[in-house]
């Protein structure tokens, strides 16, 4: 039997079609970005060796410093939101009628594209015909704010959607964390007498506390790289004030034609995701994958 | 002993529904519409407007129902921008992409906990980390990678990025089920002399048809909503999938919120067709694949 599945040609045909793929479309693009990094290089023409120098004026470009502190923002604030999302996985798992419909009508933005939401939030804010600045005038404000139009505000404006798409997608996680808890447990400490908040604190967010470190990862990884929502919505205006990692690095290369210093700042970005995954995981270590049967 | 009974009389009371409990759950409930109703709000008033001329928006109240239903909003766009033509790419683009990943997901996945073969461990980890790999990080090398062999502009281009890319999450997906799936029935065909191929496609890839059907659905939202992909690596109007091609339409049509409302909801109806009828299988395939943000 083991003669059988250990059959090398067979092995071959199942993995290397895929394998080659990723290699060439995942992993080999990764050692280019560094490379080109290294080059300055319009795309199209020769590249010149210009060693660290993209990656030394990376360094000292403030505008690349403000995208970055713009992305640890939606980082800092996708975070916090973490904790928003437990609490309602709480109550929707604590015996709610209907808990099931709940957790799928919050599931619902994150499964449509981000363009059409994009486009949805640009109607939404719109300044004069807009859902929300409409509300805000018949509510007696006069002179609602522009809300992507203005550099003070428009980052926080982005936010909103962007925790509006994920919002369910974490509930759904930390919801199914939560069943996983085996009712006895709380039942034991009701026995003892202990109140809905204690049994929240003392015993679900022990048991969760793996999925919560997973989702950690999620948010912040994902927010350090984000681009879509942004990309429609403003392209990182007016004038930068919500240009992030990535949206800087595809203007660089795609509008300024600058592929070397767009390589390093895509190298850069891809350096500081993993660092902070491999971060958080080691603070927070001891298991890799969670099942969420 | 007499304390004791007493708590324990006590806690069992207050489980039963009194005033204060069926107070909190009112609270709790509460919470949950409220977040559900911000979760479809957007969506509701998109569908709205959809349906309404420019007249209708600017003039009525934003939540007003559209009197008038106007459907020629949707027959509109759907021929005069271009849309059916975006609409068929993305289907079969979507379903291509789909199918090869799926399969080839599966064969990897079968070798890997089947098949008795060195290095199967770190062909796994290369797929994982791959899944930690931001997708903006590759795109600068991919576009020249694709240029040069002659497949920008070319929707080759979208279907191996977007195997690559799904390949690490379905596998990830797809290895819990094979892990568990009973091996009786493959070691008694290969007893009777059943080869490798014939017992994966006949035995095997039937038995994991629900897990199939999870994965394909996943991948298939992925692909559907792909936007950064096809933004960069398409020009031409012909092979521009409905992300991008609603994004351009807008561009250009940007005053007539009808025309845009039924452009956006003709991109997202797919999805929450699919939804209405799969929202199981597509909530345990998102749990399941969480890693993916």
């Amino acid at each position: 039997m083991d003669k059988v599945l250990s059959n090398k040609k067979i092995i071959a045909l199942y993995v290397l079609p895929s394998l080659l793929l990723i290699l060439a479309i995942v992993y080999i693009p990764i050692v280019l970005t560094a490379y080109y990094g290294l080059n300055e290089w319009n795309g199209i023409g020769a590249m010149t060796f210009v060693g660290v120098d993209n990656y030394l004026a990376l360094f000292k470009d403030t505008t690349f410093w403000n995208s970055a502190w713009h992305s640890l923002l939606l980082a800092v604030f996708s975070g916090i939101s973490l904790l928003l999302y437990l609490i309602v996985a709480m109550v929707l798992a604590a015996r709610i009628k209907g808990a099931n419909l709940f957790r799928k009508i919050y599931l619902i933005p994150m499964l449509l594209s981000s363009v059409a939401i994009a486009q949805l939030w640009l109607k939404i804010y719109h300044p004069t015909n807009g859902v929300l600045n409409s509300m805000l005038e018949s509510l007696g404000f006069a002179n609602p704010p522009a809300w992507l139009a203005e550099s003070s505000i428009v980052l926080f404006a982005l936010f909103i959607p962007i925790l509006w798409q994920y919002a369910g997608f974490y509930i759904l996680i930390y919801y199914a964390a939560l069943k996983n808890i085996p009712a006895s447990l709380e039942e034991a400490a009701k026995i003892d007498g202990a109140n809905a908040l204690q049994i929240a604190w003392k015993i679900k967010l022990p048991l969760v506390m793996e999925v919560i470190k997973v989702t950690i990862v999620l948010a912040v990884v994902g927010s350090l790289k984000y681009f879509d929502l942004i990309f429609v919505m403003t392209d990182g205006g007016p004038n930068g004030a919500s240009e992030v990692m990535a949206s800087y690095m595809y203007h660089e290369a795609f509008r300024a034609y600058d592929f070397g210093y767009g390589s390093a700042i895509g190298f850069f970005l891809l350096v500081i995701c993993l660092a902070v995954t491999w971060v958080i995981r080691k603070l927070t270590a001891s298991k890799d994958t969670i099942q969420y049967s | 002993m007499v304390t004791g009974n007493v708590r324990i009389r006590n806690a069992l009371s207050e489980s039963k529904p009194g005033i204060g409990t069926k107070l909190g759950f009112s609270v709790l409930y509460a919470v949950l519409i409220v977040v559900a109703a911000l979760q479809l709000f957007p969506l509701v008033w998109l569908l709205f407007f959809s349906l309404k001329n420019n007249q209708e928006v600017f003039n009525l109240p934003p939540l007003s129902l559209p009197m008038n239903p106007r459907w020629e909003n949707y027959e509109k766009v759907w021929s005069a921008g271009n849309i059916d033509v975006y609409f068929f790419n993305s289907v079969w683009i979507t379903v291509s992409a789909t199918v090869i990943t799926v399969m080839l997901g599966s064969l990897v996945t079968y070798a890997v906990t089947r098949m008795k073969w060195k290095g199967s461990s770190l062909v796994l980890g290369l797929f994982m980390v791959a899944m930690m790999i931001p997708v903006h990080s590759t795109l600068i090398p991919l576009f020249s990678l694709f240029n040069k062999v002659g497949l920008t502009d070319h929707p080759l281009s979208l279907i191996l990025s977007y195997v690559a890319f799904n390949m690490p999450i379905t596998i990830m997906i797809l290895l819990g089920f094979y892990y568990a799936l009973p091996r009786e029935v493959e070691e008694a065909a290969i007893i009777d002399g059943c080869s490798v191929n014939r017992m994966f496609f006949r035995i095997v890839f039937p038995m994991t048809s629900s897990v199939l059907a999870t994965t394909a659905i996943i991948n298939m939202i992925y692909n559907w909503n792909e936007f950064i992909f096809v933004n960069t690596f398409i020009s031409s109007d012909s092979y521009k999938t409905l992300t991008v091609g609603v994004q351009n339409f807008i561009g250009q049509y940007t005053t007539d919120w009808g025309a845009i409302g039924a452009t956006l909801m003709i991109s997202i109806l797919p999805i929450l067709i699919t939804f209405l009828f799969l929202s199981n299988r597509i909530v345990e395939g998102i749990a399941a694949g969480s890693v993916k943000g």
